[in-house]
């Protein structure tokens, strides 16, 4: 079976585990007497969204990346640094990536439908693109890890504690490396929306975590894909900690019909741009072969 | 300058702990073995107490100072280092690698190893460095640490443990927070407060 070829956890032993674990997220509303709603929460993201676009309007560049130090998101608050990030040119290691191959992942990990013995329940989808740099260069070899909720809404995490059903036959987790293009594809299930206790009556716009690695560790990033339309979205702290519209644009994929394949998976498109490279690029470098040594 | 805007970060959340992780993650080479150090420190939030819901990366080169390229990282043969590791914090804020010291990657240069730092309620990875405490000449001439005043360069340098490994607790946030890097040179990436 394709989950010998994985260091994935089962259903079982997730949630088995006697190790005691705090709730996912501690600072839940019960902790103040004032139950905080998602009108309190709305008009502080209302609020911080308006200085925003009135700074734009006041010529401020835009922003591209999520504000550290973004209250809405109650657990942000003792977890951002309060010095400015010190501006610094990366050197050395910081210049490279490490090298990922096809000795490190299965093919059959880019399928989170076919782990178990049964189809997992929901909707089926294919979600593809390409990882490219801010040249537009793809990083080819490189490592793309997801993981996500099923179709309920229910993480297999021993923290969730969300009473949605487990799906016996969905682990929520997908790896792949690149293509020569820098592209990937995933096939998986269309995640649910799930409470998360951040106020009351929270909850996460469905979403596919994703992990990737660029040419240069500087480049690495950790971010969620979302998929269009989510009505959630304006509630979100998470999601609208990216203030500026566009950028947070960038996250939600495309529905593509060229990508759904017929009688099986509706198709869904993202890439991810990665930051710029750093690196003095000779014209014969390739990205990322020395990851594929097979 | 780069053409095409970058796709955000975002927090790394609180599920990360049955996917991230994978068998060996944190053993750049296995424990015990000639030249194989521990490096160890807690991760903090702004009031001091541990955060046990954060995971990390380290990127290094060898010990000689060679930068490695080679894959095997997710599934380690036991021989092959290959310079990458990643460690989730315990219920304590503990973390633990088992690696090498790094050598200088060029004659005289401060021997570091990059960390990557993801969090429950951090937006964004951040990104630090954390240096051998033992070369004061290289550590006196490294560009990074003599733009930092004495506090804040303070908190990139190991401590020496007496069994010959390596000590570093990184503080998110507060008096003593940890230096966290920038490497984009617009300014406009990375923005920590509402300034507006
Ligand atoms: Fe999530």
């Amino acid at each position: 079976m394709p989950q010998d070829h994985t260091a994935q956890v089962t259903a079982t032993e997730a949630l088995e585990s006697e190790e005691l674990v705090p709730p996912a997220e501690p600072h839940a509303a019960h902790e103040t007497k004032d139950v905080e709603t998602q009108a309190d929460l709305s008009a502080e993201i209302k609020a911080i969204g308006a200085r925003y676009a009135e700074a734009l309007k006041n010529g401020k560049a835009p922003e591209t990346m999520p504000r550290l130090d973004y209250a809405p998101y109650r657990s942000s608050i003792l977890r951002h640094p309060t010095k400015s990030l010190h501006h610094a040119d990366p050197e050395t290691i910081e210049l490279y990536s490490p090298a990922f191959g096809h000795q490190d992942v299965h093919a059959l990990e880019s399928d989170l439908t076919i782990q178990h013995n049964g189809e997992p329940q929901g909707e089926r989808i294919i979600v593809s693109g390409r990882v490219l740099d801010g040249d537009g260069r793809p990083v080819a070899g490189q490592l793309v890890e997801i993981w996500q909720a099923n179709a309920s809404g229910r993480y297999i995490h021993k923290r969730d504690q969300h009473p949605a059903p487990l799906d016996p036959n969905f682990t929520g987790v997908g790896r792949c490396i690149t293509g020569s293009d820098g592209s990937y594809s995933f096939t998986t299930i269309k995640p649910g929306a799930y409470p998360w206790k951040n106020h009351l009556n929270a909850w996460r716009p469905a979403h596919i975590h994703f992990s990737m690695f660029g040419s240069e560790f500087t480049q690495r990033i950790v971010t969620q894909m979302y998929f269009p339309g989510d009505q959630l979205f304006p509630l979100d702290p998470i999601y609208q900690s990216i203030v500026d519209q566009d950028a947070r644009d960038r996250l939600v994929a495309q529905y593509d019909h060229e990508l759904t394949s017929p009688e099986w998976a509706l198709g869904y498109k993202w890439d991810i741009i990665l930051t710029g490279s750093k690196r003095t690029w000779t014209e014969n470098e390739a990205y990322g072969d020395a990851g594929d040594e097979e | 300058m780069s053409k095409l805007a970058p796709t955000p970060g975002q927090t790394v959340g609180p599920f990360y702990g049955y996917a991230l992780p994978f068998n060996k993650d944190n053993e750049l080479l296995a424990p015990g073995s000639p030249g194989s150090i521990r490096l160890q420190g807690t991760v903090y939030d702004g009031a001091g107490n541990t955060i046990p819901d954060a995971i990390l990366e380290i990127w290094q080169p060898d010990s000689n100072g060679n930068i490695v390229q080679r894959a095997g990282s997710l599934v380690r043969d036991g021989y092959t280092f290959t310079g990458w590791g990643r460690a989730a914090v315990g219920n304590s804020g503990m973390y633990t690698f088992t690696t090498v010291n790094p050598g200088p990657v060029k004659p005289g240069a401060a021997a570091f190893i990059s960390v990557a730092v993801f969090a429950r309620g951090l937006m964004n990875r951040l990104f630090t460095r954390v240096y051998l405490p033992e070369n004061e000449e290289a550590l006196a001439n490294d560009p990074l640490l003599s733009s930092l005043d004495s506090e804040r360069r303070k908190t990139l340098i190991a401590r020496r443990d007496p069994d010959g490994g390596l000590t570093w607790d990184i503080r998110l946030q507060g008096g003593d927070e940890t230096v966290f890097l920038d490497f984009q040179q617009d300014g406009s990436l990375d923005l920590v407060t509402d300034q507006s």
